[in-house]
C-alpha cells in the first residue's frame, strides 16, 4: 500500500472519530447548561477547553456565550476541528484513498459530507441542537458500520483502526485532563450534588453515563469513575481499551508485513505499563501527571505509525 | 417540427419516422409514464451524486464539484454504422503512431515536402527529449479518443484526435452501469454490446507495453495531479477498476535508476505509469522546473527504458490543430489507405489566403486556438454578438498562427428526455481506443455528450453540456 494511502485512511479516521468526539462534548456541555443554569460560562468553557479549541476561540470571541461556543465547535470554518471542518477532512482523505475504500465505505463518508453541509449550513438554534447532534452521531455510525461490515480486515482496516484508536484515547484523556481536579479523591464530597453533576458530564461525554450506572450501581466516586475511563477493558472509550485496540492493530500490521518497528514495541510498552497500574498508583502518581504522560506517549505512538509506515515523504 | 429537420436527427428520418436502431427503444418509451421516467431521472441524479462522480470547473472554487447532466435517453448505433466508424478510428489511430514515430525519428512526412517544417519547428508540443527514442513496445498513444461529428446517414467527421489524456472515460462506464441499474429490461429486451470490459483491457494493453526490464507481473500506477483535479473522480476510478495503484508526485522517486513509489513497505518498482498529467509537468529537470506534480529524473529512467509512460510524452504534436488539418495526407501517407473518416474543411490562418478568408466569413464559422481544448478560447460565429465578433477579429489579426477556423458543422441531434417528451439536441461522440503491440482495441460506443440548451452545440462539460449512455447493437 501507499504510504500516502496509509497517511489517508489514518487521518480519514481520526477525523471521524474527532467529529463524533466533539459531539457527544457539546451534548454533554449543553447538558450541564439545561440543568445548572448558574454555572453556564464555566460550563461551556471547560467544554471548549477539553476540544481544544478555548485558545483560538478566545481569539475571535469575548467570554463564553453557550450559542458562540456551539457555533464554533459545531460549523465555523476558522476552526480546523469543528464538526464540520473534519468531516469535510475526512472525506478529503476519503477522496485521497478512495480506491482503498468499499464502495458502501466511500458513500457513508461522502453522505456524511453532505449531509453536515446542509445540516451545518445555518447557525444552529438550541431547540434543534439535539436533532443536530444526533444526526451527527447516526452519520458516524453508519460509517463504522460500513466500515466493519464490508471492508477486508487487511492492512487497510488496521490503518483506518489506528486513526481511530489514537484518536479516542488522546480524546477520553483530554477529557480526564480538563475535569482532573474533580477526579481527585481529596476533592470528594462523597453524595455531594456538585461532583455527581461533574462526573455525570464526564462519563456523558464519552456516552458511558448508563454503562456506568450497569457495572457501578450506585457507588459513584471519583476513584471508581477515574478507574472506569482509565482501566476499564470493557469501555470501548477507556485508555486501556483503546491503547489495546492501537497495540492489535500494530501487532495485525508486524505479522502481515513480517517487519517489526519502533512503534510495535512503544505500543506494547504502553499497554504493559498500563496493565500493571492500578487507580490507587495512579493518584499516588498524581493524576495530572499521569494523564499528561498519557497524552505525550500517544502522540509520540502517532507519530511513530507516521514514521514506521512512511505516510509523508 | 420543420426546423428540426436541418439537422440530421438519429432518431426520426424527414418522414418523421423512428429510424431502424431507434425502432425497439422508441416502442418501448412511448410504453413509459412520463412520472415514472422522472423519479429515474431523479435517482440518476442522486445516485451520481452519492458515488462522487463528480468534476471541478477550473477558475471556480476549488472545493466546488459539479455533476455532469446525465440525459436518460440512450444513444444509439447500429452495428453497422459501427463496423465503419471503427475502423476509420483504427486507422486514423494507427496513422498518429506512425506519424508520432516518424517525427521523433527519420521525420520523413517533412522530407517529402507533405507538411512544413514549420509547423513541427515552431510546434511547443513537440520534444527535442524524445527525438530519436522509441518508447517500450514503440507505442506512442497508448489512449486516444477520437472526437467525431455526424452530420447526416453515412456522414462522420472526426473533430479532435485527443492523443494526450482523454477523459471522460468514467461516465462511458457510469453511464451504462446507471442505464442497466435503472432500465434492466431494456436490455433484455435489446441487445446491446457491452462496454464494461474497458478497465480489464485498459490494464491488459498497458502491461503489454511494459518495459523489457520488467520482470514478473507489471505493476501499473496512476498518477494524478491530485484532489483538486477537474478530472480525479476519473483517476481514482481507473486506477479502483484496474486494480492499480493511485499515485501523486510526491508518491513517487526515482531509486536506482528505477521509477519507484513509496509505500508502507519501502519503496517499489513501478513498471508502467498511466499519467494524467500534462507533458511540461512530467519531469521538472526536463521541463517546467517548478512542477510539483512530476517526478524529477522520470525522463532519465524513460530514456534508459526502464518505464513505459502512457500516452508518450510528446504525442501532443499529433493532436495539435494545425497537425490535423493534414490528417488526410498523414493518414495516406503511413497506411498507404484513403481516410475512412472525414476530416473537418480546416482554414489554418497562418496562411494569408485562409486568414483573408477567414475574417471575411467570421460569422458563419467556428474559431479555435491551434493548442486549445475544452471549448476554452473559441468562437462560434453564428452564436456570436457583434462585438464578439470584432474583438475576436482583432485576436485573429494580431496572432493568426494561433488559429484555425472549421465551417460550423451541422451536428446531428439525438432527443433527450425533457418535461414535454423528447426534445432534439445536438451530440458529439468519443469512443476511446487502447493501442499496445498486441493490437487496437475500440470499446463499442464511447461517451457521448449532450448540449443541453435548444440550439446549442457546445457539449463541454465545462459549458454546460450533459452525456448519455451510447449503445451499439449487436446486429
Amino acid at each position: 500500500m501507499l504510504g500516502k494511502t496509509a497517511g489517508g485512511l489514518y487521518w480519514m479516521f481520526r477525523n471521524l472519530e474527532r467529529a463524533e468526539n466533539t459531539a457527544r462534548l457539546i451534548e454533554a456541555g449543553f447538558r450541564i447548561a439545561l440543568t445548572r443554569s448558574q454555572d453556564q460560562a464555566t460550563g461551556w468553557k471547560s467544554v471548549a477547553t477539553t476540544a481544544g479549541a478555548a485558545g483560538s476561540f478566545s481569539q475571535k470571541y469575548q467570554g463564553f456565550e453557550s450559542a458562540d461556543v456551539i457555533n464554533y465547535l459545531l460549523r465555523d470554518p476558522d476552526n480546523a476541528s469543528s464538526v464540520l471542518s473534519v468531516v469535510k477532512s475526512a472525506r478529503d482523505n476519503a477522496r485521497l484513498v478512495r480506491t482503498a475504500l468499499t464502495t458502501e465505505v466511500w458513500s457513508a463518508v461522502n453522505d456524511n459530507w453532505m449531509t453536515m453541509k446542509d445540516l451545518l449550513a445555518e447557525p444552529v438554534v438550541e431547540t434543534e441542537l439535539p436533532k443536530v447532534l444526533d444526526i451527527i452521531r447516526q452519520q458516524s455510525a453508519l460509517v463504522r458500520g460500513a466500515l466493519h461490515g464490508t471492508m477486508l480486515r487487511n492492512d487497510i482496516y488496521d490503518f483506518a483502526r489506528l486513526g481511530t484508536f489514537i484518536e479516542r484515547a488522546d480524546n477520553t484523556a483530554r477529557i480526564i485532563d480538563v475535569k482532573y481536579y474533580t477526579l481527585l479523591p481529596s476533592t470528594s464530597f462523597v453524595g455531594s450534588s456538585l461532583d455527581n453533576v461533574q462526573w455525570e458530564t464526564i462519563l456523558r461525554s464519552v456516552s458511558a453515563h448508563r454503562a456506568f450506572r450497569w457495572l457501578d450501581e450506585d457507588d459513584m466516586t471519583a476513584t471508581s469513575v477515574a478507574r472506569f475511563l482509565i482501566l476499564d477493558r470493557r469501555l470501548p472509550r477507556s485508555l486501556i481499551f483503546s491503547l489495546e485496540q492501537t497495540c492489535a492493530n500494530l501487532e495485525h500490521l508486524c505479522a502481515e508485513y513480517g517487519e517489526r518497528h519502533s512503534c510495535q514495541d512503544h505500543a506494547s510498552q504502553m499497554v504493559q505499563g498500563l496493565k500493571n497500574r492500578d487507580i490507587a498508583s495512579i493518584f499516588e502518581e498524581g493524576l495530572h501527571e499521569f494523564i499528561t504522560g498519557f497524552i505525550r506517549d500517544n502522540n509520540a505512538l502517532g507519530q511513530m505509525i507516521e514514521q514506521d509506515y512512511k505516510f509523508y515523504g | 417540427m420543420e426546423q428540426e429537420h436541418h439537422h440530421f436527427d438519429e432518431m426520426r428520418d424527414a418522414a418523421d419516422t423512428v429510424r431502424a436502431p431507434y425502432a425497439s427503444y422508441r416502442n418501448w418509451f412511448d410504453r413509459q409514464d412520463a412520472e415514472r421516467l422522472r423519479a429515474k431521472h431523479e435517482e440518476a441524479e442522486a445516485f451520481f451524486r452519492r458515488t462522487g462522480i463528480t468534476f471541478n470547473v477550473y477558475g471556480e472554487d476549488a472545493a466546488q464539484e459539479r455533476l455532469i447532466p446525465f440525459d436518460l435517453v440512450p444513444r444509439i448505433i447500429s452495428g453497422r454504422e459501427w463496423k465503419k466508424l471503427s475502423r476509420g478510428i483504427e486507422q486514423r489511430v494507427t496513422a498518429i503512431n506512425a506519424f508520432l514515430h516518424d517525427i521523433y525519428h527519420r521525420q520523413e512526412i517533412l522530407r517529402s515536402g507533405r507538411m512544413p517544417r514549420e509547423l513541427i519547428a515552431n510546434n511547443e508540443a513537440f520534444l527535442p527529449q524524445m527525438i530519436g527514442m522509441s518508447p517500450p513496445g514503440n507505442v506512442y498513444t497508448h489512449i486516444v479518443g477520437t472526437d467525431i461529428v455526424r452530420t447526416g446517414e453515412d456522414d462522420f467527421f472526426v473533430l479532435e484526435d485527443n492523443a494526450r489524456t482523454p477523459s471522460g472515460v468514467s461516465y462511458m462506464l457510469e453511464n451504462r452501469e446507471t442505464m442497466l441499474q435503472m432500465f434492466p429490461e431494456l436490455f433484455a429486451k435489446i441487445k446491446v454490446q457491452p462496454v464494461s470490459d474497458y478497465p480489464k483491457n485498459l490494464r491488459r494493453s498497458l502491461a503489454a507495453c511494459a518495459p523489457p526490464s520488467c520482470v514478473g507481473k507489471p505493476r501499473v500506477a496512476v498518477l494524478t495531479p491530485g484532489i483538486y483535479n477537474s478530472a480525479y473522480f476519473e483517476h481514482s476510478f481507473l486506477a479502483d477498476q484496474m486494480g492499480a495503484q493511485l499515485v501523486e508526485g510526491h508518491d513517487l522517486r526515482v531509486v536506482d535508476g528505477f521509477l519507484k513509489m513509496r509505500t508502507t513497505r519501502g519503496y517499489e518498482r513501478i513498471d508502467v505509469l498511466y499519467r494524467r498529467v500534462d507533458d511540461e509537468y512530467l519531469d521538472p529537470l526536463s521541463f517546467n522546473p517548478d512542477s510539483m506534480l512530476g517526478v524529477p529524473g522520470i525522463m532519465d529512467v524513460y530514456r534508459a527504458g526502464n518505464i513505459t509512460i502512457a500516452n508518450a510524452p510528446g504525442t501532443g504534436v499529433a493532436d495539435d490543430k494545425a497537425i490535423y488539418s493534414y490528417m488526410p495526407e498523414l493518414v495516406e501517407f503511413y497506411t498507404g489507405e484513403k481516410a475512412i473518416l472525414k476530416n473537418v474543411d480546416t482554414w489554418r490562418c497562418s496562411e494569408p489566403d485562409s486568414l483573408a478568408y477567414v475574417l471575411d466569413n467570421l460569422a458563419d464559422l467556428v474559431v479555435k486556438e491551434v493548442h486549445g481544448s475544452g471549448g476554452y478560447g473559441m468562437l462560434v460565429g453564428p452564436a456570436a454578438s457583434k462585438q464578439e465578433l470584432e474583438d475576436f477579429a482583432a485576436k485573429l489579426r494580431a496572432r493568426p498562427g494561433n488559429y484555425i477556423a472549421q465551417p460550423t458543422l451541422s451536428l446531428s441531434t439525438v432527443p433527450i428526455f425533457v418535461d414535454q417528451g423528447l426534445a432534439p439536441r445536438h451530440v458529439d461522440l468519443r469512443p476511446f481506443a487502447l493501442v499496445s503491440p498486441k493490437g487496437i482495441d475500440i470499446t463499442p460506443g464511447g461517451l457521448t455528450r449532450v448540449a443541453l440548451k435548444e440550439g446549442s452545440l457546445v457539449v463541454n462539460s465545462s459549458q454546460g453540456g450533459g452525456t448519455k449512455d451510447t449503445w451499439v447493437l449487436e446486429d
